[in-house]
């Protein structure tokens, strides 16, 4: 099935240079990659190698220094609907209750107030918080507040999903526990969804497909199929065997940058 | 961030023990108790002084500071009449209202040209390097340096009054929002822009939602100030209002006159504060950090 997936982004020479006074960052060297509709893409790298930055860029928040990114053929140039950003500390709207942040996105499109409410509720069942519908986000756990990002994206229609290091902040356990839910949801949505960890196993866990970056500037080094079927057993030999293939190679390219900061000064 | 590394799952804390009831009542009487000493010691101390000012006065037989129970009997004149049956006999309803009217007519005009004037300063950088040293420059300069000015702006009477308070309220409004605005969290904006949120719809949805705490602290300095002013501003000439009182306690040396008008003032300032805190808790009921 996946060779015959329609192209969802498509990343071309992408690259961004960030100025700050008389200091240049050279944030991510030409990029090169495309995404199919329905993919689950693993976005994998050591610190600053520019994920963010990448991310960033297919959202529409940051413009390429050069290159160019397009959505379903159409190129991308500021945020928009059909992209949805998870963000590791939530960002939810804290004067609006779960149901209103869920809402955010129809309420923009001006739909009927009925249709607004039937979207909200159906989204809030989708990610298990008809209890806490009415709560404020300060009263919230950690994970409950990460399933009302997921649903507010969803719920304005986007077809895909960039989450940077979404469950980054959460403990093992609700962080496995979301795992399991965002790929139920991922199958039952078909979105696209690049998601950015730090994690191997994570990304093992998860991934149809594991990009692993490298720094300096950053680029993509090694483009991964993981071909496992699901759901996925940790401590299956398969599993492992990956696991450690995808960390030899991270690593690989750490330890040369490694060095370099070494030998610097 | 730490409170989020430490948020329970869902299920941990669902499965809170039995006799939660049990708990909510110990917790309720001890708030009950807190709110019962904090009454005690709030109003005892200014008991403790009106004994302390009664015996002093007593005591140094000063002709010049009349004693608690002459402002009371001033007090009861003022607001019911009957006892000195002069010119300030009953008054009190009429002093209020047209002090109450200008400090909220003040404070009112300084709240609808300041947040949204504000909410723009914060958001538009163009607008904030127009503006930013001109207001850097006016803020300094007290409220009652323009006295002078705004009598020859608008003569002797309430409307000199009506801009000095709108003149002492504006600048912690505007100030507050544009602090509020500039403190919202980017990713907010991100947030809205990529659901779809554009334009003047990001000012209605986003930025003044997300500035309302800082909004509030703002009004509620600047509603301090408005009745600070609102003396200082009917003191130039007008005949009515609380501040009015007070200058015409002075000039006919009845000072129990003055010191009735300075507590009406203050409980006035009091009362109102109140409500402003009652109304901001309710409306951001959503804010952890707020409550006042
Ligand atoms: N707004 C910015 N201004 C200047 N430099 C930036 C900006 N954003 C990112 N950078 C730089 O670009 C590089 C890549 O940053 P980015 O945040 O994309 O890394 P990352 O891979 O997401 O790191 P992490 O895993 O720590 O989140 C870093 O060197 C960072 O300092
Ligand atoms: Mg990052």
């Amino acid at each position: 099935m996946a060779d015959a997936r329609r192209t969802q982004l498509s990343i071309r020479g992408v690259t961004k240079r960030f100025v700050m006074g008389d200091d240049e960052i050279e944030a991510l060297a030409p990029v090169e990659v495309s995404i199919g509709s329905g993919e689950f893409v693993c976005l994998i790298g050591a610190s600053g190698c520019g994920k963010s930055t990448l991310l960033r860029i297919i959202a529409g928040f940051e413009e390429p220094t050069s290159g160019s990114v397009t959505s379903e053929g159409k190129p991308i140039t500021g945020p928009g609907s059909d992209r949805g950003m998870v963000f590791q500390d939530y960002a939810l709207f804290p004067w609006m209750t779960v149901r209103q942040n869920i809402g955010f996105g129809p309420r923009q499109r001006q739909l009927p107030r009925k249709e607004i409410d039937e979207i909200a509720d159906e989204f809030v069942r989708l990610v298990g918080l008809e209890r806490f519908a009415d709560r404020y986000p300060s009263q919230l756990s950690g994970g409950m507040k990460q399933r009302v990002a997921i649903a507010r994206v969803l719920a304005n229609n986007a077809n895909t999903l960039l989450m940077d290091e979404p469950f980054g902040a959460l403990d093992a356990l609700t962080r496995e526990q979301l795992q399991g839910e965002l790929l139920q949801i991922w199958k039952r949505t078909k979105v696209t969804i690049i998601f950015v960890t730090h994690s191997v196993e994570e990304a093992v866990m998860m991934a149809d497909r594991v990009l692993v970056m490298s720094a300096g500037p950053g680029r993509i080094v090694n483009d991964i199929k993981i071909d496992l079927p699901r759901p996925r057993d940790v401590s299956s030999p398969e599993f492992n065997a990956i696991r450690r293939d995808v960390a030899r190679r991270l690593t690989s390219h750490l330890a040369p940058s490694r060095a370099l900061v070494q030998a610097e000064p | 961030m730490s409170e989020h590394v430490t948020a329970l799952p869902e299920a941990t804390r669902d499965a809170a023990p039995e006799a939660p009831a049990v708990i909510a009542a110990a917790r309720r009487r001890r708030d009950t108790l807190d709110k019962i000493k904090a009454i005690v010691l709030g109003a005892g101390f200014p008991l403790l002084f009106v004994v302390f000012w009664h015996f002093a006065v007593a005591y140094t037989k000063t002709k010049l500071i009349p004693s608690p129970h002459d402002v009371g009997v001033m007090m009861w004149d003022f607001t019911f009449g009957g006892i000195y049956d002069d010119a300030f006999s009953a008054t009190i309803l009429t002093h209020i209202w047209m002090s109450v009217t200008r400090v909220y007519g003040g404070f009112f005009l300084a709240a609808v040209i300041g947040i949204p004037l504000g909410l723009m300063i914060g958001r538009m950088k163009m607008l904030r390097q127009l503006l930013d040293p001109t207001i850097s420059l006016l803020r300094p300069i007290p409220v009652t340096a323009w006295l002078p000015l705004s009598m020859i702006f608008f003569g002797l009477g309430p409307k000199a009054a009506v801009f000095l308070v709108f003149l002492g309220a504006f600048y912690p409004i505007l100030l507050n929002t544009i602090f509020g605005v500039r403190s919202v969290d980017a990713r907010l904006f991100e947030a809205a822009s990529m659901l779809g949120c554009t334009g003047s719809a990001m000012f209605r949805e986003v930025v003044f939602p997300a500035a309302l705490p800082s909004i509030f602290n703002g009004l509620r300095v600047a509603h301090g100030f408005a009745w600070i002013l609102i003396v200082v501003g009917e003191m130039t000439g007008v005949p009515t209002g609380l501040g009015s009182v007070i200058m015409d306690g002075r000039t006919l040396s009845r000072t129990d006159l003055v010191i009735t008008g300075m507590i009406v003032i203050g409980v006035m300032g009091f009362i109102t504060d109140r409500i402003i805190v009652m109304i901001s808790n309710r409306v951001l009921s959503w804010s952890p950090q707020h409550h006042g």
